[in-house]
């Protein structure tokens, strides 16, 4: 342990303290303010004077009272236990903190970060004796149903393994250790890690994987990799936090960390009652066995809001460097920025655009840049993923607010929320004209049969040359009227219509409609096109275009997505069907 | 003993700033006594060394450096509670103006409250019949809601909250009921026809009224709500009441703020608010909710007048990121004589699918909201399209598209203040507005609901043409 340095408060202004005789202090030290043990930071150093934005309500504190320097900077507790679990901003258990404190957050508790009574059961997967450097897996923790939790070694640390044991063992039981160079080093279940630091890595890989989301707009037409990072901006009331639930629920990970930064306490609830209730669509199992949760909602103290990001962050880089996929969703990181913002002004920094940090751009640079795919370090070689998926709240929906422009410089897909979809109610009100992706070359790799895969991808191709033939031609129409227009596209708007209310709409609400399986989007889609194709071959033999809009098949096109996919034949049996009455169509034209 | 000092170094704005303070604490309430022995009240907003800045919030009108004596009180600002504030009318920090005794204190409560842990909220899905169709059948209130109405000058968000206080029940249950409102800035006018209001149905015996009129110190205004809040979550939390909170009007609370942050001559955000606005409305917005294992709850309607009907202007832009929803108010319907002027499109319940369905209201609900709000949002471009081309230039589909929004215009939206409609008229008047259209251009709602709902309906409709074919 390092010695205890205590200073003074000399200034107290909202949620940045300043306190002198801190001398020794190291910056993003953390450190314990006032007679209540306030947690904080030390963000600014002049001198023996330092700056410290803290994480609980400063009400009631003065100058005079004491500031104590753990010499240590704020880390996250990492082991069997973070599972299902739900966290405050600096990782506090916030059910422990209700049975401690009751309904209301209350100011200097401490309570850590990982049960500290419950027992696991480690299974060690390596024999004594083997030298062992950082990352090596030692063993395992069937931490719940979903996940097998790897017990590796903490990094930094190499050398002989002994005395390794399997039993039953709490976090902070000795589990075995290592003889380093530098003498021994104890091991437990669990390790910590300095959340500002990114966790190391073997190599970093490109991204070569989609990562499914069972959201139709989303996997055809602007999809996320797996270690990829995207954006979702939009102005409020635009379904921004329905689709990252959406993600949360139905993403093809084997981690999901959600951060909910500054929101609503509501929402926060609502995942905490619905996820336990969710199964997952690929195990079965409760959704929740696979979900930790981070809440700092936007009453709670500012400081903290600043520091969940990346507690969520380090989190979820300790769970890929076990080899899994992690995804990570962070809503919203415009309260994020807003928190540097508070705690910058509250710094007397020198602000640039819209009263933002200047290093607002870094910052967020540097968090995207945490994602990706990774050769994990240590032993057996393995692969860990990393994707972020960040919602930005551009004030009144301006796209060219800073935090949207310093997201957009880094992420790789860009899910833009338009309010005028969202007023037509149409969900996710994703812009299908301004949205892009930059890793739609792994779509056809998605699907097993190669052949399929390509094909969907050209099927994709042409619904959207369709959709921005719309947006042209719904301008002419305006004027002119829809009978000035020729019937083929005539055919195009319907067919565009179409394929934003039964393929781009998606009921996140309705039990069948809420997750699609790609191989159902490939089905739904190319019952759109096929209807497309027919339609314009009806028309070259002289077929009415409005016979062809009114034929009854056209519900059944419509009512595809609420058809379980476990009963896929019925949705191919539509394209029969649209043969048929197309058929019955010509003959009619015929008999005229 | 009571710290006193004779020490104000500076007066400037609404701050005030003492020097040679001993063991100041921030957040820590004052009181200002002046040369001619009136008192007034502040609050700590900074402590440097021995050096204190104070809002002033009566006002810093005739306090001098040389005369003015400054106690600390050791304490935030509290506010004195029991079952008997009930009936009564507060100042904007909690000094009884109604000519009544003192309120002997059961407790007294720091207005700044805590946050609610996440973990501990309970999730708002009692559905709350307001007798207002734009609000029930479109967008659904439910208990613990914060649903702001966002207004503009001129517009009658005054009779709409009144409807609200006057109607709001949940169905079946006849519980405990209480209303909280919070006046900031506004008019004398506006406060009464509250009061008048609540007075006439006798509602104000169950009613708590904080009133800080235009005409009142604007540095007031940053505790009202703060005030109120505290009296609704006593009530709630502890007198298990369900409470209806009226926040009228936020915008200025924000300019006084505003006020505030330009005197500390702190680095501005968007239009001169601070950059810290978002995170202090969510201390006061996100004070509504449900608690697990108690009985009352919080639900808020805070009024916002937006500055030119703006709605990106920081005040609502930033509520409406908070708050679940908002109900947006159209000056066109309201000179179209549409009352209440519910503009539907732009309002949003984001509570609306917990609170409806089957047990609660009724099954079909959200499919027909769903539908009805795409059918009018088409009828609206119709609309639109008619006014530049014509209605004779518009395809039979767009005309009829039109003519629905019409219809739904004069019979759903426009139902004045003082009809209460049940959920279930609601829900019933959206089928029969829906028959116009055939079942396959229902594309939203679920062919089961339609062939159980629709036939009456259509039935209906038939019996009219015939009727209309006969006269």
């Amino acid at each position: 342990m390092t010695e205890q340095k205590i200073g003074r408060i000399i200034k107290v202004a909202g949620p940045v303290v300043v306190a002198e005789g801190m001398t020794g202090a190291h910056m993003y030290d953390v450190v314990r303010v006032g007679e209540e043990n306030l947690i904080g930071e030390i963000v600014e150093l002049h001198g023996d004077r330092a700056s410290i934005q803290v994480y609980e309500d400063t009400v009631g504190i003065g100058p005079g009272e004491k500031v104590v320097n753990t010499g240590a900077p704020l880390s996250v507790e990492l082991g069997p236990g973070l599972i299902s679990n739900i966290y405050d901003g600096i990782q506090r258990p916030l059910s422990a903190l209700v049975e401690a404190q009751g309904s209301f957050i209350k100011r200097g508790s401490d309570i850590p970060g990982l049960p500290r009574d419950k027992k696991w059961h480690f299974r060690p997967t390596i024999q004594n004796g083997t030298e062992v450097g950082p990352g090596d897996i030692l063993g395992e923790v069937q931490e719940s149903t979903l996940v097998l939790h790897k017990i590796m070694v903490p990094p930094g640390v190499r050398g002989r393994l002994e005395g390794l044991s399997e039993g039953e063992f709490t976090v902070t039981e000795q589990i075995g250790m290592v003889k380093t160079k530098q003498g021994e080093r104890v091991l437990t279940l669990m390790q910590k890690w300095p959340v500002r630091r990114p966790r190391p890595v073997q190599q970093r890989l490109n991204p070569n994987k989609i990562l499914l989301t069972g959201q139709r707009v989303i996997d055809a037409f602007f999809p996320i990799a797996k270690g990829g990072t995207a954006c979702v901006p939009g102005p409020f009331g635009t379904g921004k936090t329905v689709v990252q639930h959406q993600l949360a629920k139905w993403v093809d990970a084997d981690i999901v960390v959600y951060i909910g930064c500054g929101e609503r306490g509501n929402e926060m609830t609502d995942v905490l009652m619905e996820f336990p209730e969710l199964t997952d669509p690929h195990s079965g199992e409760p959704l929740m066995k696979r979900v930790v949760l981070l809440a700092n909602t936007s009453d709670m103290p500012v400081a903290a809001r600043e520091a969940s990001v990346y507690t969520g962050i380090t989190i979820a880089e300790y769970f890929r460097d076990m080899g899994l996929s992690v995804a990570l969703m962070a809503d919203s990181t415009s309260r994020w920025a807003e928190a540097m913002r508070e705690i910058s002004t509250r710094l007397e920094e020198m602000p640039a655009e819209e009263g933002y940090p200047a290093y607002l751009g870094a910052r967020i640079a540097s968090f995207y840049e945490r994602a990706g795919r990774v050769i994990c370090s240590g032993s057996p070689q393995r692969e860990g993923a990393l994707s972020i998926i960040g919602a930005v709240s551009p004030p009144g929906g301006d796209l060219s607010d800073s935090v949207v422009q310093a997201t957009l410089h880094v992420v790789k897909v860009f899910w833009s929320l338009l309010a005028r979809l969202a007023q037509q109610r149409h969900f996710p009100a994703i812009d299908w004209l301004t949205s892009y992706s930059f890793y739609k070359q792994y779509l056809a790799e998605t699907f097993e049969d190669k052949d399929k895969g390509r094909e969907f991808v050209q099927m994709t191709k042409e619904a959207m040359a369709l959709l921005e033939q719309e947006a042209q031609l719904v301008e002419i129409v305006r004027l002119v009227g829809a009978e000035a227009i020729s019937a083929a596209d005539r055919m195009a708007l319907e067919t565009a219509k179409s394929i934003r209310e039964d393929f781009l709409h998606q009921n996140a609400f309705h039990k069948a409609d809420t997750y699609t399986p790609i191989d159902k989007q490939y089905d739904m889609l190319s019952l759109i096109l096929h209807f497309h194709r027919q339609g314009l071959a009806a028309i070259e033999r002289g077929v009415e275009t409005a016979e062809l809009f009114a034929l009854p098949v056209r519900e059944d096109i419509a009512r595809a997505k609420y058809i379980d996919y476990a009963e896929a034949d019925k949705i191919r049996a539509i394209r029969d069907k649209i043969d048929a009455q197309i058929k019955d169509l010509y003959s009619a034209t015929a008999a005229k | 003993m009571l710290k006193e000092y004779r020490t104000v170094q500076e007066i400037a704005g609404p701050l005030m700033l003492v020097e040679g303070v001993e063991r100041a604490k921030y957040g820590e309430i004052v009181d200002i006594e002046m040369g001619d022995g009136t008192i007034r009240h502040g609050q700590i907003l900074q402590v440097e060394k021995d050096k204190v800045l104070v809002q002033v919030f009566e006002g810093t009108e005739g306090i001098d450096v040389r005369d003015t004596t400054v106690r600390f009180l050791g304490k935030p600002m509290e506010l004195a509670v029991s079952p008997d504030i009930l009936g009564r009318v507060f100042s904007g920090t909690g000094q009884p103006k109604d000519g009544g005794p003192a309120i002997i204190p059961k407790k007294r409560l720091n207005i700044n409250g805590n946050p609610i842990n996440p973990y501990a909220r309970d999730y708002p899905n009692e559905f709350i019949q307001t007798g207002i169709s734009t609000i029930d059948g479109l967008n659904p209130l439910v208990r613990g809601q914060k649903l702001p109405i966002f207004s503009g000058s001129g517009l009658p968000h005054d009779e709409i909250t009144a409807q609200l206080a006057r109607q709001s029940t949940v169905l079946g249950k006849g519980e405990n009921f209480a209303v909280v409102f919070a006046a900031m800035g506004i008019t004398f006018e506006a406060a009464q026809f509250f009061i008048n209001d609540l007075t006439e149905t006798g509602a104000i015996e169950r009613a708590v009224l904080f009133i800080n009129l235009a005409n009142d110190p604007a540095i007031e205004r940053i505790a009202t709500p703060r005030v109120a809040l505290t009296a609704a979550e006593y009530l709630a939390f502890e007198e298990d009441m369900h409470v209806l909170v009226i926040l009228n009007d936020m915008t200025n609370y924000c300019e006084a703020l505003r006020e505030i942050s330009a005197a500390r001559k702190e680095v501005p955000g968007r239009r001169g608010y601070p950059g810290y606005l978002y995170t202090d409305l969510a201390t006061i917005y996100e004070r509504a909710g449900r608690i697990k294992g108690k009985k009352g709850s919080i639900t808020m309607v805070p009024v916002l007048t937006m500055p030119e009907d703006d709605k990106t202007h920081p005040v609502p832009d930033l509520t409406g990121y908070i708050t679940e929803g908002q109900i947006i108010m159209s000056r066109s319907l309201h000179r179209r004589g549409i009352a209440p002027p519910v503009d539907v499109l732009p309002s949003l319940s984001r509570l609306k699918d917990k609170g409806i369905g089957p047990n609660k209201t009724r099954e079909d609900h959200a499919d027909l909201y769903n539908q009805l709000y795409a059918a009018y949002a088409r009828g609206k471009e119709a609309q639109e399209l008619a006014t530049i081309l014509g209605e004779a230039a518009l395809s039979a589909e767009d005309q009829k598209y039109m003519k629905f929004a019409n219809e739904f215009e004069a019979r759903y939206i426009s139902q004045g203040y003082y009809e209460n409609r049940t959920v279930f008229q609601t829900l019933d008047l959206g089928w029969e507005l829906l028959s116009m259209f055939e079942n396959v251009e229902l594309k939203r709602i679920d062919v089961k609901l339609i062939e159980k709902y629709m036939p009456k309906f259509r039935a209906k409709q038939e019996q009219k043409t015939v009727e209309l074919k006969k006269s």
